[in-house]
C-alpha cells in the first residue's frame, strides 16, 4: 500500500455517514412505495376489484374505416361494403385444433385459411380476436349461430371489406388491398393496426396506406367470465382514413382502356399545365376484387403465369425503346447545340455509312426520303438525318441535354415500383460493361434504339414539357384529400419542378410546328388520323424494334411471329398550340405507330377535349 | 453505526459455530437469501399456472447461483482485489466484442455465444464497474480529487457507453449507478454531488432524443397508460388491477384471477410482483419488503464492519445496487417508475443476473468472513 496522507479514521467516518444517508433514502423510498400500496391497495382497492371480477373489463379495438378512393369527378373507385367473417378469440377456447377441426364440419374451412390463421395466432396476443374465414354466405352464418353454443371462442363479425366496384378499371393505378401477412405484421405499427385486417399491396392502396387507414379506436366493454360482451363501458371512436381524389378521370380512363381492346400496351395522358395524369392505363388488367380476401391458388397463377402479364404494370414498370419518338427531342438538342446544320438540309438515300466502317444503316424507306430539312426528318420521320445529327451532336451531348427532360430518370410519382429507363451515355457504359463507346451506337440512339429505354409514364411527362414549352410539373396522382366525408376537401398544390429552359426560346415553336405537321400535312406519318378533327393535334409516331435485322434483309411484317414484331408507339399533345393534354400510347408488338397507336391517341384526345372534363 | 464501529468486534465473532466460520458464510444474510429464494420459488410455481418445470429450472439456477455464492465467499478480499483490473479489462473486450459479433434477441445486441453456452457480458460489469473502482480509489487519499475523479468517471462511462450502445438502457443505468455508489461512499463532496445533479437535469432533454422510440414509448406510455391501452400502457394497466384487486389480505395463494386468466403480461418474470400483491394483499408486501429490508440492512452493516477502504467501497456499492435493483423493479410494477425492464432480485424467473447477484452476496461474505485473517 502507498503511504500516503491516508486518515484511516476520518475514511470510515465519512462512509458510515453516507451509508447512514443512504439507509434514509432508501427508507423514504420504502415508505413512498408503502404509500402507494395503501392507494392501491387499500383506498381503491373497491374500483380495481370491480375490475378484475367476474365481469370483466376487456379492452376491444375498433378497426378505422378506410378512406374511400375517387376519380377527379368524384366517381367511387374504391369503396368498402359489410362482409361476414368468422373469428376465434384464441383466449377463449381450450383447445384450438379442436374448435377449428369442429368448424370446419360445419362450413368449409380450407387449408389457406388455416395455415393464415396459425400464423397470426403467434404474432397477436391472445385476447385479440384472428380471422378464420372471410365472407361467410347467410347460410354459414346462420350454421354458425345454430352451433355457437360449442364454440365459446367464435363470433361472427360484420366488418367493411375493401370493395372496386369497377373491376379492372384502372386497377395499376389503384391496386389493392390484401390480408396483412407476416411480414408486414413486422412493419406495420402493431397498435394502430390492432383490428385492422387489411392493407395497402400495390398502387395507390399502398402508397398512400398512412392517409387510408385511419387510426385505431377502443371499446372498453364490461365481458362476462365466457368473455360475450355484456355493455360497453366506455368508448373511443376509430379516426376513419382520409378519402383521396385521384386525377385519373375515370370515364377517359375507360375510353383509353376500351381503345387498347384486346392488345397489350400502355397509355399514360397528363395535364401539362398541372402533371395531373389523367389516365393511366396498363393492358391487359385483373380484377382486384380477387385479392381482398385472398386470391385462390389457381386464379393467381393462371394469372401470373399468362403470357400477356396482366399483373405487370407496363405504364409504370415496362421499359421500352422509344423509337422515332425520341426524334423531336433530339430535334430541339440540334437546334439549341448545332444550330447551323439544322439550318441545312442533308440528302437521305435511303441509307448511312460511318467512315471506315461498311455497315449500312438503314432507313425505314428504303428508296430514301431525298432531300431532309429537319422539319421534314419530323414530319416523315428520315432516320438518315437523325443519324447524322446524332453523329455530329455526339452521345454525351445528347445524354446531358435529354437529361434535363427527365429521359433515364424516375418522374417521381406517387406510385411505389416506378423503373427509370435508361439514357444512355459513354460513362454509363463504361461503368457498366467496362467497354468504350461505339459511334455507330450513338447513331441508333439517335432513332431512340439501342441502350434507349423509356417507361410509358416517363415519355408522357417528357411529352407534356415540349407541351408547355419547358415548364415541368411532378407528374402526380392524387390532387386533393378529404379527412371524412362532410369535411371540406384539401386541394393539393401541383409540384413544378426544375424547368427546361432553351438559349432560343422561338425553338420549341419549330418542335411544335414540325410535330403539328406530323399529323396535319399531306406526308405526316400520322396524317390518317387529321380527317375532320375540330382542332389540332401536335405528335410522333414511333416504331421500336423488338429484334434485330439483318442486313439487306426485308422486314416482313406477316412471317415475323406475332411477339417479335415490334412495338407501336405515339406521344401527342393537343390542341397544339394551348395544349390540355399530353400522352404517351406504346402498344405491344402492335407494328407501326402510325397504323395502331396514332388512332387510338386521337380516339382518346377528342373525346377528353371535345366531350370536355372538369 | 457509531464512530467505534470499523474496529472489529471480536465478542460477535466467537459467537458463530465454528463449522460455519470454516465455510465463511454469514448466516443472517445466508437466512435471509434462502427465505427469499423460496418465497420466489412459492410464487413462480402459482404465476406460471403450476408449472412445476419451470419451478425446477429456477431451482437448478438458484442452486448455481448459490454455488457462485459459496465459492467467492471462500476468496478473502485482498485475493479478488488483486484480480479486479484484470477481470474488468477482460469485460471491456467482450463488451467490444458482443457489439461486434453479439448475438441479437429481441432486437438488441447482448449475448456473446461461445457455442456451448451464450452469456451477457455486461453482467461482469455489473462485479467489475464498482470493484475497479473501489481498488482505484482505495490506494489513494479520500475523498478523491478533481483529476482522480476524472479518471474514476472514465471507469464508469466507458462501460456505460458500451451497454447502452447495445441497447440495454437498464442494465447500463444499473451499473453507472454502481459506480456512482462507490464515488459516493469514498466521500466525493457534496459539490460536485450537486453539479453532476445539476448536469443530468440540464442534459435530460439530450438523453431524451438519443433514447430508441421504443424506449421513448415506454417513458410517455408511464406518464400516460390510457394513451395505448392495448401497446406498452397495457402491462401497467393489467398489472395496476392485479395489485389493488389483492387488497389488504390478497387473494390468496395460486388464487389470483389477473394472472391465471393470462391478462398480466410477463408475470413470471418482470412483472412477478404484481402477482405477489394480487395473492398476498399489502400485509403479505410488508413482509416480503421487510425480508428485503433485513437483507439490506446486513449488508450495509457488512460494509460498515469491513476492514479496508477496497473492502468497504466494494461491499457498500453491491448492496446499494442491491436495494436499487429491487425498489426500481417494484417501483415499475406498482406504476411509479417506467417499465424498464429489471427483474425482482431472487423472485422473477429467470438465470443470468442472479448469478451476478449471488455472486456479490458471496463478496459481502467474505468481506465479512475474513476479516480476523487481514487483521492477524
Amino acid at each position: 500500500m502507498r503511504l500516503t496522507i491516508k486518515d484511516h479514521i476520518r475514511e470510515s467516518r465519512v462512509f458510515n455517514e453516507r451509508v447512514t444517508i443512504g439507509l434514509a433514502l432508501l427508507v423514504i423510498l420504502i415508505i413512498v412505495i408503502m404509500v402507494r400500496l395503501v392507494y392501491l391497495q387499500i383506498i381503491s382497492h373497491e374500483h380495481f376489484s370491480t375490475l378484475a371480477d367476474d365481469n370483466r373489463i376487456t379492452i376491444t379495438a375498433v378497426p378505422p374505416t378506410r378512406g374511400l378512393i375517387y376519380d377527379r369527378n368524384g366517381v367511387l373507385l374504391a369503396e368498402n361494403l359489410p362482409s361476414y367473417s368468422l373469428d376465434i378469440t384464441p383466449e377463449r377456447s381450450k383447445d384450438i385444433d379442436a374448435t377449428i377441426a369442429g368448424l370446419s364440419q360445419i362450413i368449409t374451412i380450407s387449408d389457406n385459411d388455416i395455415t393464415r390463421f396459425k400464423k397470426l395466432l403467434k404474432r397477436k396476443r391472445s385476447f385479440i380476436s384472428i380471422p378464420l374465414r372471410f365472407r361467410l354466405n347467410d347460410e354459414e352464418v346462420a350454421r354458425i349461430a345454430a352451433n355457437r353454443h360449442r364454440f365459446p371462442s367464435a363470433d361472427v363479425e360484420a366488418r367493411l371489406i375493401r370493395s372496386y366496384p369497377n373491376g379492372s378499371l384502372a386497377v395499376h393505378t389503384l391496386g389493392y388491398v390484401g390480408r396483412i401477412n407476416e411480414d408486414e405484421l413486422q412493419i406495420l405499427d402493431s397498435t394502430n393496426y390492432s383490428a385492422t385486417r387489411f392493407t395497402g399491396k400495390t398502387g395507390i392502396e399502398k402508397f398512400y396506406e398512412d392517409t387510408l387507414h385511419g387510426k385505431v379506436g377502443y371499446n372498453h366493454v364490461e365481458t362476462n367470465a365466457l368473455g360475450r360482451t355484456l355493455r360497453t363501458i366506455k368508448r373511443i371512436p376509430p379516426v376513419p382514413g382520409e378519402n383521396i381524389y385521384l386525377t385519373i378521370d375515370a370515364r377517359l380512363q375507360h375510353i383509353a382502356e376500351q381503345a387498347l381492346g384486346n392488345r397489350r400496351g400502355a397509355i399514360v395522358a397528363v395535364d401539362p399545365e398541372n402533371g395531373d395524369i389523367l389516365a393511366f392505363v396498363s393492358m391487359p388488367g385483373y380484377d382486384p376484387n380477387l385479392f381482398v380476401t385472398g386470391i385462390d391458388v389457381k386464379s393467381y397463377n393462371n394469372l401470373r403465369n399468362s403470357p400477356d402479364k396482366p399483373l405487370f404494370n407496363r405504364a409504370l414498370q415496362g421499359q421500352y425503346p422509344p423509337g422515332s419518338t425520341m426524334k423531336p427531342f433530339i430535334g430541339l438538342a440540334g437546334l439549341e447545340l448545332e444550330r447551323k446544320i439544322t439550318l441545312t438540309s442533308s440528302f437521305c438515300p435511303g441509307w448511312f455509312m460511318l467512315k471506315g466502317d461498311d455497315h449500312k444503316y438503314r432507313d425505314w424507306k428504303k428508296e430514301g426520303h431525298g432531300k431532309t430539312s429537319l422539319d421534314k426528318a419530323i414530319v416523315e420521320s428520315c432516320d438518315v438525318y437523325f443519324y447524322n445529327l446524332a453523329r455530329i451532336l455526339g452521345i454525351d451531348r445528347m445524354h446531358h441535354f435529354l437529361s434535363q427532360f427527365g429521359f433515364g430518370k424516375r418522374t417521381g410519382i406517387d406510385l411505389i415500383g416506378e423503373l427509370a429507363g435508361l439514357l444512355p451515355s459513354s460513362e454509363w457504359k463504361r461503368n457498366k460493361y467496362q467497354l468504350p463507346w461505339y459511334p455507330g451506337e450513338t447513331l441508333i440512339s439517335g432513332i431512340g434504339q439501342g441502350y434507349t429505354l423509356t417507361t410509358p409514364l416517363q415519355l408522357a411527362s417528357t411529352t407534356a414539357i415540349i407541351a408547355t414549352k419547358g415548364k415541368r410539373m411532378q407528374p402526380r396522382l392524387v390532387f386533393a384529400q378529404q379527412a371524412t366525408p362532410d369535411a371540406e376537401i384539401t386541394l393539393l398544390p401541383p409540384q413544378e419542378i426544375n424547368s427546361v429552359t432553351l438559349e432560343k426560346s422561338s425553338n420549341w415553336d419549330k418542335i411544335i410546328k414540325s410535330m403539328t405537321r406530323v399529323v396535319h400535312s399531306p406526308h405526316g406519318t400520322a396524317r390518317t388520323i387529321a380527317r375532320k378533327l375540330p382542332f389540332k393535334i401536335a405528335g410522333k409516331t414511333g416504331t421500336a424494334q423488338v429484334f434485330g435485322i439483318k442486313q439487306d434483309e426485308e422486314y416482313d411484317k406477316e412471317t415475323v411471329a406475332a411477339r417479335l414484331r415490334d412495338h407501336s408507339l405515339f406521344i401527342a399533345f393537343a390542341p397544339a398550340e394551348k395544349p390540355k393534354i399530353a400522352l404517351a400510347i406504346i402498344v405491344e408488338n402492335g407494328g407501326s405507330g402510325s397504323a395502331v397507336a396514332a388512332p387510338i391517341s386521337r380516339e382518346i384526345i377528342e373525346q377528353y377535349l371535345v366531350n370536355g372534363s372538369s | 453505526m457509531n464512530a467505534n464501529s470499523s474496529l472489529p468486534r471480536w465478542g460477535e465473532r466467537r459467537k458463530s459455530h465454528i463449522l460455519v466460520r470454516g465455510l465463511h458464510l454469514d448466516i443472517p444474510l445466508a437466512v435471509g437469501l434462502i427465505l427469499l429464494s423460496a418465497v420466489g420459488l412459492a410464487i413462480l410455481y402459482s404465476a406460471s399456472g403450476q408449472d412445476m418445470n419451470m419451478v425446477y429450472r429456477q431451482l437448478v439456477r438458484l442452486g448455481i447461483a448459490f454455488t457462485f455464492m459459496f465459492l467467492l465467499a471462500q476468496i478473502p478480499s485482498h485475493h479478488l482485489s488483486f484480480w479486479v483490473p484484470w477481470l474488468f479489462g477482460l469485460g471491456l473486450i467482450l463488451l467490444i466484442a458482443v457489439l461486434l459479433f453479439g448475438d441479437e434477441g429481441k432486437g438488441a445486441q447482448r449475448w456473446l455465444d461461445f457455442g456451448f453456452f451464450r452469456f451477457q457480458p455486461s453482467e461482469i460489469m455489473k462485479l467489475a464497474v464498482p470493484a475497479m473502482l473501489a481498488w482505484y480509489l482505495a490506494e489513494r487519499a479520500l475523498p478523491p480529487p478533481p483529476k482522480q475523479l476524472a479518471i474514476a468517471a472514465l471507469i464508469i462511462i466507458i462501460p456505460f457507453a458500451l451497454i447502452v450502445k447495445q441497447p440495454d438502457l437498464g442494465t447500463s443505468i444499473l451499473i453507472a449507478s454502481s459506480g456512482v455508489f462507490v464515488l459516493l461512499l469514498a466521500g466525493i463532496s457534496w459539490k460536485y454531488i450537486a453539479t453532476f445533479l445539476i448536469l443530468v437535469s440540464v442534459s435530460a432533454p439530450l438523453i431524451w432524443y438519443s433514447l430508441h422510440d421504443y424506449q421513448q414509448a415506454r417513458v410517455l406510455t408511464f406518464l400516460n397508460p390510457e394513451n395505448d391501452p392495448l401497446g406498452a400502457g397495457y402491462h401497467i394497466i393489467q398489472s395496476k388491477i392485479a395489485i389493488g384487486s389483492g387488497g389488504l389480505y390478497g387473494k390468496g395463494w395460486m388464487n389470483g384471477s389477473q394472472a391465471h386468466l393470462a391478462f398480466l403480461p410477463e408475470r413470471s418474470t418482470d412483472f412477478i410482483f404484481a402477482v405477489f400483491s394480487e395473492e398476498f394483499g399489502f400485509l403479505g408486501i410488508v413482509l416480503l419488503l421487510s425480508l428485503y429490508l433485513f437483507i439490506i440492512i446486513r449488508g450495509l452493516y457488512i460494509a460498515t464492519q469491513a476492514q479496508d477502504t477496497f473492502s468497504r467501497l466494494l461491499a457498500g456499492s453491491l448492496i446499494l445496487t442491491f436495494s436499487v435493483y429491487t425498489l426500481v423493479n417494484i417501483c415499475m410494477v406498482i406504476g411509479l417508475l417506467p417499465v424498464v425492464g429489471l427483474p425482482l432480485p431472487l423472485i422473477s424467473y429467470g438465470g443470468t443476473s442472479m448469478v451476478t447477484l449471488m455472486a456479490s452476496f458471496g463478496i459481502l461474505m467474505s468481506i465479512h468472513t475474513h476479516r480476523r485473517l487481514l487483521s492477524a
